[in-house]
């Protein structure tokens, strides 16, 4: 699992990525995935939702499946069964994304696998929204432990 | 950028975590910010922080950003996801259970417990309906006797106070998740400078900070620890994986996944029951902790010479420091406190009550006075006064004689506490004492 949680990979997603598919994004408040793509734009990603069962997520048109976002995603972001995941992965290799990102749970060795001979850098078991705040948010006004250690003044 | 991020040591951490140069003024302490409000940036970031969409300060009985240092470096320390600071160790305590426990629930405590959280529990389990199991902890099977599927938590310190029994962290944590049920330890006596229970498989810890956290004896102030490894929604903790009524039916652990409970615990029962720590005594704390390592090894190293020097002494009829050769917790402190088991014990006077109040009175630089942990070497006799309360079967079940002393060995030239504790002896034996 380790493998598959390298804090350099995490840093990498966080900062350079702009594009961010959540494939099982919900149209409910009170879910994860709206918490982490509420989050996710209020910081400048662009989210595009992806799910079968929705039209129009935080104002964005909801795709049915990753094969349709008609533009290049850099991270695919995933709130759903672990099931379902080998399938999500193969598309992601299919569309050319940069990154697999398994949420807390979503825990598929062989969907991370299917990313990572495609290509993909993957991360599983994490939250993008906490791995954001905890780099370059605000996690550290909660009394969260952000692993942030430094004594210069950047 | 490409290069790995590091794994800080534990006395690195203990000055950094938690705290980062100020970006705005470049102000290498951590900043007091004394303010009850925070203003908000404009309508929807405010409606964010509300609810719990983005972290935000909304209000120093929530959360604080100096608070926030001093939790987040004890989290650091103990190996935890995070904490979330109280006004006390007791308030701490009361809120976890508060937030975990329904009516009619069972909880399994050591016997060996401190005295203030015995009547605490004592009095939760009258007011709120919740069934306390007080298990002999010492016994091998001791846990395992107590603990049924209907038990919630288990519950023990590190190191009793003041007993000094030392708790076997797996099996507790083996007990405890054999029935769903989380351990949560007690880790004032140790500090995650001599002990980490997390790493042996407790769920949650709680700190008195008043002790050796703080140090110097300046601070009433609590926490609890979050490992965030327990799965709040195997059934058995309605308040923590069902809708919350607070939150318009967020589900705190499905939501905030290994920072679940933490959430609960600082935006329901932490504003609700309104015990917070106060920005200023958090920068206490975090001054405490800078040299917590230094001072521990002090301490341990004085309270173990006062120890064996005490063992020789004439109306001495007991010692009960865990790290003597002779305890029967040495197995247990060379497992899981193998830099020394802290500098709080007890021993007996064989000349009873009186002889404990002559010993007292006969001491001039220890301090006669109800707190532990302290740079400064203090002294207590617990029958007349923390352990007060207690009936005489609680004072014998938490390790207590009539002519029990606590001792919470400073940090001093210990030639001058043995020099001064030998006055109190010949007291205590009944000769006097030379001006």
């Amino acid at each position: 699992m380790n493998e598959f949680q390298d804090r350099r990979t995490i840093q990498k997603i966080v900062l350079n990525a702009h594009t961010v598919a959540i494939v099982g994004l919900s149209a409910s408040e009170l879910r994860a995935s709206h918490f982490v793509g509420y989050y996710l734009q209020r910081h400048g990603y662009r989210v595009i939702p992806v799910n079968p069962n929705e039209e129009l997520v935080l104002g964005e048109h909801v795709y049915p499946s990753l094969r349709d976002v008609p533009e290049r995603i850099d991270v695919v972001d995933v709130f759903r069964d672990p099931a379902a995941v080998p399938e999500i992965a193969r598309e992601a290799v299919e569309v050319g994304a940069s990154a697999l990102w398994l949420q807390f749970g979503v825990i598929s060795p062989e969907g991370a696998r299917i990313a990572q001979e495609g290509g993909l850098a993957v991360v599983m078991d994490r939250c993008l929204k906490v791995e954001h705040a905890r780099l370059l948010g605000r996690m550290h006004w909660m009394g969260f432990d952000t692993g942030v250690i430094a004594g210069a003044r950047r | 950028m490409d290069e790995a991020p590091r794994d800080f040591g534990f006395n690195t951490r203990a000055v950094h975590a938690g705290q980062r140069p100020d970006p705005y003024t470049g102000a290498s302490a951590t900043p007091i910010y004394q303010t009850a409000g925070f203003v908000f940036e404009d309508t929807e970031s405010a409606s964010a922080y509300f609810n719990l969409q983005e972290y935000g300060n909304v209000y120093s009985r929530i959360m604080n950003p100096t608070v926030a240092a001093f939790e987040e470096r004890l989290a650091s320390l103990e190996g935890g996801v995070g904490a979330v600071a109280f006004a006390s160790g007791l308030a701490a305590q009361a809120a976890l259970f508060f937030a975990l426990l329904e009516p009619g629930d069972r909880i399994a405590v050591a016997k060996a417990l401190y005295g203030g959280s015995t009547a605490q529990l004592n009095h939760l389990a009258r007011k709120l309906q919740i069934a306390v199991d007080w298990v002999d902890m010492d016994a091998p099977d001791g846990w395992r006797r107590s603990v049924t599927a209907e038990t919630k938590v288990l519950f023990a310190e590190t190191i009793a106070n003041p007993g000094g029994n030392v708790l076997d962290i797996e099996l507790a944590a083996s007990v405890a998740h054999e029935v769903g049920a989380p351990l949560v330890v007690d880790n004032t006596f140790a500090t995650p400078y001599l002990c980490r229970p997390l790493d042996w498989g407790a769920d949650l810890i709680i700190h008195s900070a008043t002790k050796f956290i703080a140090g110097n004896g300046t601070t009433i102030a609590g926490a609890v620890v979050d490992s965030g490894t327990f799965d709040w929604s195997n059934g058995r903790f309605p308040s923590v994986a069902e809708p919350s009524g607070a939150y318009h039916g967020l589900k705190f652990h499905e939501t905030f996944g290994v920072y679940g409970l933490l959430m609960k615990l600082r935006s329901e029962t932490l504003r609700d029951f309104g015990a917070v720590l106060a920005p200023f005594n958090a920068f206490l704390l975090l001054l405490g902790m800078e040299s917590l390592a230094v001072r521990m090894d002090r301490h341990v190293a004085n309270a173990l010479a006062v120890a064996e020097w005490l063992r020789d002494q004439p109306g001495v009829s007991a010692v009960r420091h865990p790290a003597l050769a002779d305890s029967p917790y040495r197995p247990l402190v060379d497992r899981y406190l193998p830099d020394g088991a802290g500098s709080v014990f007890s021993f007996d006077l064989e000349s009873g009550r009186d002889g404990g109040r002559r010993f007292i009175e006969a001491l001039s630089l220890w301090s006669h006075l109800a707190n532990v942990g302290d740079t400064k070497s203090l002294v207590i006799h617990p029958a007349s006064t923390t352990h007060r309360q207690l009936s005489d079967e609680e004072l014998v079940a938490s390790g207590v004689a009539p002519g029990t002393v606590r001792l919470s060995v400073g940090i001093e030239d210990v030639d001058d506490l043995l020099w001064d504790l030998e006055r109190g002896l010949r007291a205590a034996r009944g000769s006097a004492v030379p001006a």
